[in-house]
């Protein structure tokens, strides 16, 4: 699973030497993170996402656990026993504060791995299978967040829950009984609370162990990096360690700088001042939004007013929301240019901006009321977020005529004269 | 050739006793497992409990006409709208062919309580409870019932008329038990 210059692992120590024929985990270790992992030289800042997600779902973890110890998840006292944690646990304020902007912080670098994948065309062959993994993980991400915000209890967890729920009434036939049966009961009450308060304990150890079948997969054939070109020889790669465990190391200390500016200076930035009332079952809040990263597939699902055909347009605008993301699951297949990165793809350059001001008109609009002009712009930017993964991306890898690639990694990082094994040195001007 | 048991056992595709066996202790084995997802599941149906919360009983003696009040029926809001002879002309003007939901005031109401408009306070788009109860709410351009999260407007007999709730406000099961107490559910 690896490139056959790997470093062996070599215990030295008895003990060492022992733990390896037991159970080489070790051994693993060394090959997964370690320096038995040789990784392209030339990834830039935006390879530091993954490892950085990682980081973050061990902070919700761990953060998550400590704050069950003090929740309760019961309609009489979750509200109170959130304020219980904020006001009286020790140090309780801080770990709140931590998983809700925790929660925020894992999805801003949920997406920019995404956006990465999605211009250096890592989802390409022969990495589909860490693709479909990455859009299952971000699936049960979102299921995952969702339920974790429902547990305050304050008005934007149970109208947000009313919502989300009512999303599944759409469904023709079983729609209500599905609604009535994901809920307990006719709306959401001590049934729902409980049951979202077990699974939103449950799923982060699924998405753990999603994550370890992603990096698994991803270890097949290697990291990508930013030119596209496969790895063809020893200088093309450096091992993880030290080289990438200090750079991540470096990612990390800026992600933390920015993570806990928001912690500690803005924590309720991101948060709704209607979430300190508690939950009310006779009154909605005038304006319910989810939380900024929901707000694109929110604007989605809004989007659609009128009747399309026999479809009504509450149910053509869940499709329409469950499809923009299942709609990832098929671009392996959608984007047939043989060209991975997009720095050689010129009018793929333009269509994934296109794409990145679309993602964030539509995020704009699903923030804003369900009013005029955010419909007309929402339908506008919902319809192009559509063409853009069904219509463009395929029709330009017929058209596109792309830039020449480098002839190896080497070659890319250290100039047009260099090949093989050549040592790095500047060539001196003629 | 037959062997001592009397199998049939020409050649290696023969069926023996063996998968017999086999294919029957899988098949018990796995509807036994399959049978465990009855109490596996239904447990996220609503509890005997909370179906038992499933009548409310309500006084609407003080609701002059114009008002309306919210009232609590499974946990969840339902309007009682005392309606004005002018809502009542209004809705019945409406020809069925201009609704989404066609259905008439009359097969909304009780006979003999056209005024009684007793609807859920459940928006039929994903759930909100919709304005137009409370004294100074707005109600909409059809004088009913407004959504603000969506922006679905029902008119005076709580139909949809526009935005993109797919139904009529939905009517519950209701009885008058005096003229003016009803008994919801």
């Amino acid at each position: 699973m690896s490139f056959p210059w790997a470093k062996r692992y070599e215990p030295t120590h008895p003990f060492m030497v022992w733990v390896d024929e037991k159970l080489p985990l070790p051994r693993l270790v060394h090959g997964a993170i370690g320096a038995g992992y040789p990784v392209p030289r030339n990834l830039n800042y935006f390879w530091n996402f993954g490892v950085l997600a990682g980081f973050c779902l061990l902070l919700q973890i761990v953060t998550g656990v400590v704050l069950a110890m003090h929740y309760a998840a019961n309609t009489e006292v979750a509200f109170g026993s959130t304020e219980h944690i904020m006001r009286d646990v020790n140090w309780g304020w801080l770990l709140r504060y931590a998983h809700a902007n925790g929660a925020s912080a894992f999805f801003a670098v949920l997406y920019i791995h995404i956006f990465r994948g999605f211009f250096y065309g890592s989802y390409k062959a022969p990495r589909e299978m860490v693709w479909l993994l990455g859009v299952l993980i971000f699936l049960l991400t979102m299921a995952t967040a969702f339920m974790g915000y429902v547990l305050p209890w304050g008005q934007m967890s149970f109208w947000g829950a009313q919502v989300i729920t009512g999303l599944f009434s759409a469904v023709p036939l079983i729609g209500d009984w599905l609604h009535t049966y994901l809920l307990g009961g006719f709306a959401p009450d001590n049934a729902a609370l409980n049951r979202f308060f077990a699974l939103h304990f449950l799923l982060p150890f699924v998405i753990a162990g999603v994550v370890i079948l992603h990096i698994w997969a991803l270890h097949i054939p290697g990291s990508s990096n930013p030119t596209g070109v496969e790895v063809k020889g020893e200088s093309d790669t450096v091992p993880f360690h030290p080289y990438y465990t200090a750079k991540d190391g470096m990612g990390l200390g800026v992600f933390l700088v920015l993570y806990c500016g928001m912690v500690f200076f803005a924590p309720n930035a991101l948060g709704h001042p209607d979430n300190y009332i508690p939950a009310n079952p006779m009154q909605t809040p005038a304006h319910i939004v989810p939380e900024w990263y929901f707000w694109p597939f929110y604007a989605i699902l809004r989007a659609f007013t009128a009747d399309i055909f026999f479809i009504p347009a509450k149910l053509m605008g869940v499709l329409a929301m469950f499809s923009s993301i299942l709609v990832w699951f098929f671009l392996p297949w959608l984007d047939r240019s043989p060209v991975r990165s997009g720095h050689y793809r010129p009018m793929f350059k333009w269509a994934f901006r296109a794409l990145v001001v679309d993602l964030i008109v539509l995020g704009y609009c699903g923030g804003s009321p369900a009013a005029e002009p955010y419909v007309m712009i929402s339908q506008i930017a919902a319809a192009y977020y559509f063409l853009h993964f069904l219509v463009i991306l395929p029709v330009i890898s017929g058209l596109e005529k792309t830039a020449p690639l480098p002839f190896s990694i080497t070659q890319s990082v250290l100039g047009g004269a260099v090949s093989g094994d050549e040592p790095a040195h500047a060539v001196p001007a003629e | 050739m037959t062997d001592s048991g009397g199998e049939l056992a020409s050649g290696d595709t023969a069926v023996r006793r063996r998968d017999f066996i086999n294919i029957a202790a899988v098949s018990a084995a796995g509807v036994g497992g399959l049978a465990t997802l009855v109490p596996l599941l239904t447990q996220m149906s609503p509890s005997a409990d909370v179906l038992a919360e499933s009548t409310t009983e309500v006084d609407i003696s003080a609701i002059q006409p114009g008002q309306a009040i919210k009232a609590m029926f499974r946990k969840q809001p339902v309007f009682i709208r005392n309606l004005t002879p002018h809502e009542i002309a209004e809705a019945e003007a409406v020809p069925l062919s201009a609704l989404r939901d066609p259905e008439t005031l009359a097969a909304r109401t009780k006979p003999g309580h056209a005024n009684w408009l007793i609807t859920m306070g459940v928006c039929t788009h994903l759930g909100c409870v919709p304005l137009g109860t409370g004294e100074g709410e707005p109600r909409g351009e059809f004088g009913g019932y407004f959504c603000p999260c969506h922006g679905s407007q029902y008119d005076t007999a709580a139909r949809i008329r526009k935005g993109p709730a797919p139904k009529n406000l939905f009517v519950p099961t209701y009885d008058f038990e005096t003229p003016t107490t009803v008994k919801i559910g």
